[in-house]
């Protein structure tokens, strides 16, 4: 069994599939009076962000919640991080005080991997740097699977900044784990190096792929990432790669649209896109909590 | 959701429907069960037990150990007639009942009786599913697993008169979580239990008021439920013994 996620390659499609399960047995609750469930009672979940993160934490936060976790929230800004702790020295700290699963999110890739080594807890990547961000693919993946009914030999076509998007990178290895054919879409400067050796095509044109895509996912463009030009201006790049509601008609009729969020409109995807029955935007966050719920009962439900 | 009934562990109820060994954390329903553990038959006491019909008792060796057969699958069907004409006798009739059977073979069980009343009485009895995993105390010492389905009937069960469903009775730990999930599902007028077969050894002051059949049980041994929809046939066994 496995004691973090740190990768979405940690997770085989047996295991993959048993947390899309859980997932679904989990978004009942919604439905139901009492939105509690005491199974981690008396488990500490640590919510470690480094970074700035609205949906993600909350919904790490609503999910432990709902399993009756104690949480707590901790953000380096306003910590002794700004006095210049190091990572290890604040995860001592926590271990120190009991922590039973530490979710962290943080700048630099590896973080995550680093503090699997330093602390004795689960550790759960809420996303590293630019490398993954593995319960956001098992939300996407949950999402297409109940939009779509199945998951293998689904056309899903990534589209934007690949080169800074951790969510691209755990997408392709879960969806790739789970049987469907990933195309990823973007300029050439904001495609990784080495991307031949991932498990998905690419391609430079956009229009070309949509009438063939079962699932479009649209990537923010990372500008707090970019050091440099990667592409002559934000209007030639919304021309080409944007998703506005011409290109949404070539796609067929049972395609859906996805955003990982925070959305620029108008950049990346036009309001009238986001806002269509074909966007599962909203859908994504409210998965989000079900999935994140299934990810810390596995993880943690267990551990003595 | 399944594991061996190795002495006392502060066991459940689901430890004794086929007992595969350990508990992989991640285990996947279904998955096919080994018991290397259990030599020797134990003596099986001889107690009144609740069924018309006596047992057919024959002695095979299964890879899990020798293994008697305690109840047939005609034993089974004059048992599940027998329980849905005593919930028909004790709630006048079935009214406002619902019956919720807990995964994985209180379901078909709940099934089949609620198929019985109708034929009986032709009383239609809502029929759903209520998986306690997650109300379970022992999920720290066997590990998280996959889930079973919770489907409540329409209407919910708010002033019902809710009845449980399980195969077998043990520790009663199953039924308290299933109380306890319960609670959290609604408010029901009356809670009754129903087993098909209920082998001693309770660890919580819990008892059925529908018992297919009592069987008295050493600790070693396993009580292994059978069901058509689940397992391909019906029968009830007892495996282990003395070790």
């Amino acid at each position: 069994m496995i004691r973090h996620l740190l990768s979405a390659a940690d997770l085989d499609a047996g295991t993959a599939t048993m947390v899309l399960d859980t997932a679904a047995e989990m978004a009942a609750l919604a439905d139901r009076e009492v939105k509690k469930l005491p199974t981690l009672r008396g488990r500490t979940v640590v919510n470690l962000f480094y970074e700035d993160s609205t949906r993600t934490r909350i919904s790490f936060e609503a999910a432990a919640k709902r399993l009756s976790a104690d949480v707590i929230n901790f953000s380096a800004k306003g910590s002794s991080v700004s006095k210049g702790e190091s990572l290890k020295d604040t995860a001592l700290t926590l271990q120190a005080m009991g922590a039973d699963a530490v979710v962290i999110r943080h700048s630099a890739s590896g973080a995550p991997h680093r503090l699997a080594n330093w602390i004795d807890g689960t550790v759960v990547n809420a996303g590293d740097g630019t490398h993954e961000h593995p319960t956001q693919a098992l939300l996407d993946a949950y999402t297409m699977r109940s939009r779509l009914g199945r998951l293998a030999g689904l056309n899903v076509a990534i589209v934007g900044d690949v080169l800074h998007s951790r969510v691209a990178r755990s997408n392709v290895l879960l969806l790739h784990t789970l049987g469907a054919k990933v195309t990823l879409i973007a300029p050439p400067t904001l495609l990784p190096v080495g991307v031949d050796a991932w498990p998905a095509e690419t391609s430079y044109h956009l229009d070309s792929v949509l009438p063939d895509a079962d699932v479009v996912m649209m990537l923010r463009v990372q500008r707090e990432r970019m050091d440099q030009a990667y592409f002559p201006s934000a209007r030639e790049y919304s021309r080409r790669y944007g998703l506005d509601v011409a290109r949404m008609r070539r796609l067929p009729e049972h395609a859906i649209v996805m955003h990982p969020g925070p959305m620029n409109r108008g950049m990346e995807i036009t309001p009238e896109v986001a806002d269509s029955p074909r966007s599962t935007i909203v859908e994504q966050v409210a998965n989000g909590v079900s999935v994140r719920m299934a990810v810390l009962y596995l993880l943690l439900g267990g551990k003595a | 959701m399944s594991y061996p009934s190795s002495g006392r562990q502060s066991g459940s109820d689901a430890s004794q429907r086929t007992g595969s060994p350990g508990t992989p954390a991640f285990r996947a329903p279904g998955e096919p069960a080994t018991r290397p553990d259990g030599t020797v038959p134990a003596p099986v006491s001889s107690a009144p037990v609740a069924v018309s019909a006596p047992s057919p008792s024959e002695t095979d060796v299964s890879p899990e150990g020798p293994a008697k057969t305690i109840l047939s699958a005609a034993d089974i069907a004059r048992v599940v007639d027998r329980i849905a004409h005593q919930i028909l006798e004790k709630t006048s009739g079935a009214a406002d009942t619902i019956l919720l059977g807990v995964p994985t073979r209180g379901v078909p069980l709940a099934h089949r009786l609620a198929e019985r009343i109708h034929t009986f009485e032709g009383v239609t009895v809502p029929v759903g599913a209520l998986d306690v995993t997650l109300y379970r105390d022992d999920l720290r010492l066997r590990g998280a697993r996959a889930l079973g389905r919770t489907e409540l009937p329409p209407g919910g069960i708010d002033g019902r008169r809710v009845i449980l469903i399980d195969d077998v009775l043990f520790s009663g730990r199953t039924v308290r979580a299933a109380l306890d999930a319960l609670g959290d599902l609604g408010r029901p007028s009356v809670v009754q239990l129903a087993v098909l077969v209920d082998r001693g050894h309770r660890e919580l002051p819990i008892r059925a008021d529908y018992v297919g059949k009592n069987i008295p049980t050493a600790l070693a041994e396993n009580v292994r439920v059978a069901l058509t929809e689940t397992d391909g046939v019906d029968e009830v066994r007892l495996l282990g013994g003395v070790r």
